[in-house]
């Protein structure tokens, strides 16, 4: 009878027909988000990584000195061949992808040991203080993460490099060896204790969230307490530490704060400094296949490991509020396990905010003498003699524009991340199970992969020229919010997927056979139902973007320059107590707003990061 | 209002799995149609195709006189203006508005006045017996009462048609039980036309005027409750209605009006058709004897299992089973010789082959 009807149609009837099913296609509300996210997404991440690329095979204005008989835009693999092969590319591109390396898998299995045992000692054990414990271990996360870095430089650098003295040599009196002051194990051991807490949080999230039926039955089973943890509890939370894993590896692949400020006095490389300074020098070329090695390699490592583990699990929410399974006793060791925790959170959460503070107030770095304390960092009124004539930073209008800047960026990166994540969350959730919200998400999670300094480097490459209709960017804090809004749609879409899902599909439904448009569905129900879930998404957001430097280091111009990217300017330029003045402001302005926004609606912390 | 509800081969898939295949049915006006069948069978999927939750991949739905869904003429009328009321499984009801709120969300659009709305959810409130309960919110009540409230909610907004998902599914068997005489009581009130979907046969036939029974995405039959019950179209719909099971065993028709089963014989109405079958017998339809008379075939009690109001008697002679149900409280025991005889009236026989029902 189907047939009979199709048959009865003329040819015109059927393309109209047709035309009606596709013009109903397209006017669903979830296939015209997700359109637009495709595009907007092409803009934002396909086409500046095209550009990229092209760039490092294009000949500019700049290698017409390097390369005989070319003119400006012929294609060429001058900069590919410099820079892998010889010596060239054994100082900039196989040295510093060696450094990488080294550094990010170190601080990611040092992170990984120090998350995974607390988080163990917090979920599974009688330890007393467990939401202390619990409450410090986020302190890193509303730190910049090279804060522990410069604290390492105020208590070991030595006279060397930097001309003064840290705190150590200034005790010992002996000078500190180069290896414990700079280069590899310094940067392992700070971004390790720096990034420890990403594994804490999913991991003692994971551990929660087993059900304790499934370790009370392997001990019924007559396993012991090692069996169970090897055979039941390790393997539920593996996709917890692969998550946390890939995490943590293409951020620390990423960074540039730490190797900057620890490894450059001993021309320790990495890739993401090594980018730095070729773009510095306006060399793009170079520094962008510099760029692509990094991405490739981050890619590569993080696609390793979802093979490995297959990671899409560790994607979903965790469900189901296990109970607490029974406590490992620790008898006569929880003294000894309590100091150690204790100390353990007070050299990490607590000790290198005290050292910047009192480095702070110290007039001439290095001399450790009581009348050589100060306020005049904070507040001085500007000496020629201390910090090239730069006033102190509470008097600063340079700070005080960078915090500005900060502040809105900030804001405004969290309102388009809220944004984008209603958006992507509503398109990928009501689309499940089509092709088009598998691909809206598969595209919002490239930038996931792609390390921060190296995502920066894509946006020069594009937005040094018009792009269709988006304006020559580069220089304009407009960028700086495309570009962090851009690096944040994994986790918009993670968030608001998560939320969107919280939403039963039903309630919309209902909403719809009461006659409500999608507008009114959205204002009326998704929003109020969803609203939680954002503004924590707003409040991590807003955080993460306070304290990003690697992101926004090539992107920066004085103008746009935020507190972050000003503390490597006074690093650089040797005033370290400003600096710490600095970050110690930045941290304190990110604890206001966590405090502000944490008012709103019970958005947590905990909460935006999934927990 | 005449609102019938018309479908016409309407197919919906989810990739390979083929959910409704090609359904066609009419709903008549004023009735109480029950969607039965397991779970999984495309119950819910049909449901949402008519409310227009869900995009069918070909088919016609009228609702009226109005064609509401059509794949070749590329129509689809969105769910809100369709003039349908559901009730959802798990109600939907909307956790952040009270329910006076979730009442007049549906009103405000209509743009009703004040007054008009206070009215509806009153009187609505009234039918479900939940008056006073306006300002609460969904948390604040108790499984039934959100339930009552789903009803309400979907009363106030005066659909054409009524559609429900498994109602009662999550209450408990107490409140199911008052809750269908409610539903069954609205329903002879407001006389709108009603599509109910359950998995559940007891709700099916107590509350429904017409019973279509799904299976894979298609209906096996669609008839009153009792002749679903008396006269199952084929032996899927034979087995999955009843309680305790119908008995189903094979035989030989030998003559026009008797089955060979091996070891006996049961005369049956008078049939054209010879060969094999399958026999389906239910079991308040066999009668116990405890001394052997004509026609009766002797068995033994295996199991007795009493229940009050009757007993059930599993019968075993060889390898054959039988299911027997007997209204109060029997005399037999465990393991005592029994003879049965056959109603002859409700024997059905079915085609061994085509497993459906064959026509006297
Ligand atoms: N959204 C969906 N995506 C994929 N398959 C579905 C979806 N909804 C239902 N199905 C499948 O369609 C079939 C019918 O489902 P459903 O209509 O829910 O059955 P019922 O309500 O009778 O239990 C099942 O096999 C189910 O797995
Ligand atoms: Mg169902």
């Amino acid at each position: 009878m189907a047939v009979a009807l199709q048959e009865s149609q003329s040819p015109g009837q059927l393309w109209q027909a047709r035309l009606r099913r596709f013009v109903r296609w397209i006017t669903t509300p979830h296939v015209i988000l997700s359109i637009i996210m495709i595009v907007v997404m092409f803009y934002l991440v396909i086409i500046p990584l095209y550009r990229m690329v092209v760039t490092t095979i294009t000949v500019s204005e700049m290698d017409l000195r390097m390369i005989q008989g070319v003119e400006i835009g012929d294609l060429t693999l001058y900069h590919w061949i410099r820079m892998l092969t010889g010596k060239i590319g054994q100082l900039m591109t196989y040295e510093p992808l060696v450094h990488s390396v080294t550094v990010a898998l170190g601080a990611t299995f040092l992170a990984l040991a120090i998350g995974g045992l607390m988080a163990w000692l917090v979920c599974r054990t009688d330890i007393p203080g467990r939401e202390t414990i619990h409450m410090l271990a986020q302190v890193p996360y509303i730190m910049p993460s090279w804060t522990i870095a410069m604290a390492w430089l105020v208590l070991f650098k030595n006279q060397k490099s930097g001309g003064t003295m840290g705190l150590l040599e200034f005790i010992t009196g002996a000078p500190t060896p180069d290896w414990l002051a700079y280069g590899a194990f310094p940067i392992i051991v700070s971004s390790g204790l720096h990034y420890y807490t990403f594994f804490f949080l999913f991991i003692s999230a994971a551990l929660l969230s087993i059900d304790s039926c499934l370790e009370e039955a392997g001990e019924l089973a007559g396993a012991g307490r090692w069996r169970i943890m090897r055979k039941i509890t390790f393997p539920l939370v593996i996709p917890a530490i692969a998550s946390g894993f890939i995490m943590t590896f293409s951020k620390a692949m990423g960074t540039f704060g730490g190797p900057n400020v620890l490894g450059l006095p001993i021309r320790y490389y990495t890739l993401s400094t090594m980018l730095k300074s070729n773009t510095g020098i306006g060399n793009n070329g170079d520094a962008f296949v510099t760029g692509i090695v990094l991405i490739l390699f981050a890619m590569v490592t993080v696609m390793l490991n979802q093979k490995i583990v297959g990671t899409r699990k560790s994607y979903e929410t965790i469900g189901g509020r296990g109970f607490m399974s029974k406590k490992v006793k620790l008898r006569n060791f929880k003294p000894i396990i309590v100091a150690g925790v204790v100390v353990f959170q007070f050299i990490i959460a607590v000790l290198p905010l005290v050292l910047l503070v009192v480095s702070s107030f110290m007039l001439r770095d290095g001399n450790y003498s009581l009348e050589n304390f100060t306020l005049a960092h904070w507040l001085g009124k500007g000496d020629i003699k201390i910090n090239s004539g730069e006033p102190g930073i509470l008097r600063n209008p340079k700070v005080w524009m960078g915090a500005w800047n900060s502040i809105r960026l900030s804001i405004l990166t969290a309102l388009f991340t809220a944004l984008s994540g209603v958006i992507l969350g509503y398109a990928i959730v009501k689309g499940r199970g089509t092709r088009l919200s598998k691909i809206v998400e598969q595209m919002s999670f490239i930038p996931y992969v792609i390390p921060g300094i190296a995502f920066g480097a894509v946006y020069i490459a594009m937005f040094t020229k018009p792009v269709g209709p988006i304006p020559a960017l580069y220089g304009t804090f407009a960028l700086l919010v495309v570009v962090s809004v851009a690096k944040h749609l994994p986790f918009s879409a993670r968030s608001g997927v998560s939320a969107m899902l919280q939403v039963g599909k039903e309630l919309e439904e209902a909403a719809s056979l009461a006659g409500a448009t999608p507008w009114r569905r959205f204002v009326r129900i998704i929003f109020p139902l969803t609203s939680t879930g954002f503004v924590s998404g707003f409040l991590l957001t807003f955080i993460s973007t306070m304290r990003e430097l690697s992101l926004i280091i090539l992107l920066v111009t004085p103008t746009t320059a935020v507190l972050a990217s000003m503390t490597m300017r006074y690093i650089e330029n040797g005033n370290d107590q400003q600096a710490n003045a600095v970050i110690i402001l930045l941290i304190v302005l990110v604890m206001i707003g966590n405090f502000i926004i944490s008012r709103f609606r019970g958005g947590s912390l905990k909460k935006g990061l999934g927990m | 209002m005449e609102t019938p509800i018309i479908v016409k081969n309407l197919t919906k898939k989810f990739g390979d799995v083929v959910a409704v295949n090609d359904v066609s049915i009419t709903i008549e006006p004023h009735e109480f149609l029950t969607l039965l069948g397991p779970s999984g069978c495309g119950k819910t999927t049909l449901l949402r195709c008519i409310a227009g939750l869900e995009d069918p991949d070909d088919g016609e739905i009228y609702i009226g006189d109005k064609l509401i869904y059509s794949h070749v003429k590329g129509i689809s009328v969105p769910p809100g203006q369709r003039e349908l009321g559901m009730v959802f499984q798990n109600y939907a009801l909307w956790p952040h508005m009270t329910v006076y709120k979730n009442m007049t969300f549906a009103l405000e659009i209509q743009k009703l006045s004040k007054e008009e709305m206070d009215r509806r959810v009153k009187e609505s409130l009234e039918e479900v017996k939940m008056s006073g309960y306006e300002d609460r919110y969904p948390r604040e009540m108790s499984g039934g009462q959100q339930q009552r409230i789903a009803l309400a909610r979907m009363l106030a907004y005066r659909p054409r048609v009524f559609l429900m998902d498994e109602p009662l599914s999550n209450l408990d068997a107490r409140l199911r039980m008052d809750m269908r005489t409610e539903l069954k009581r609205l329903h002879h009130i407001s006389d709108a036309t009603t599509l109910y979907v359950t998995h559940d046969q007891l709700e099916a036939m107590t509350m429904s005027s017409k019973i279509a029974v799904m299976k894979l995405g298609v209906i096996q039959q669609l008839d009153t409750p009792d002749k679903v019950y008396h006269f199952p179209g084929n032996l899927f719909v034979a087995d999955f209605i009843g309680n305790p099971k119908i008995n189903l065993m094979p035989g030989w028709v030998s003559r026009q009006d008797l089955v060979d089963m091996g070891k006996f014989n049961i005369p049956v109405k008078t049939y054209n058709k010879r060969g094999d079958v399958v026999v389906g017998l239910r079991p308040e339809d066999i009668i116990v004897h405890d001394t052997p008379t004509d026609n009766t075939v002797e068995f033994t009690a295996y199991s007795v299992l009493p229940s009050g109001a009757d007993t059930t008697i599993i019968a075993h002679m060889g390898d054959t089973e039988l299911i027997i149900k007997e209204m109060g409280v029997s005399k037999i025991q465990m393991d005592q010789k029994i003879w049965l005889s056959f109603k002859q009236d409700a024997i059905n026989l079915y085609d061994k082959e085509t497993e459906d029902l064959i026509q006297s």
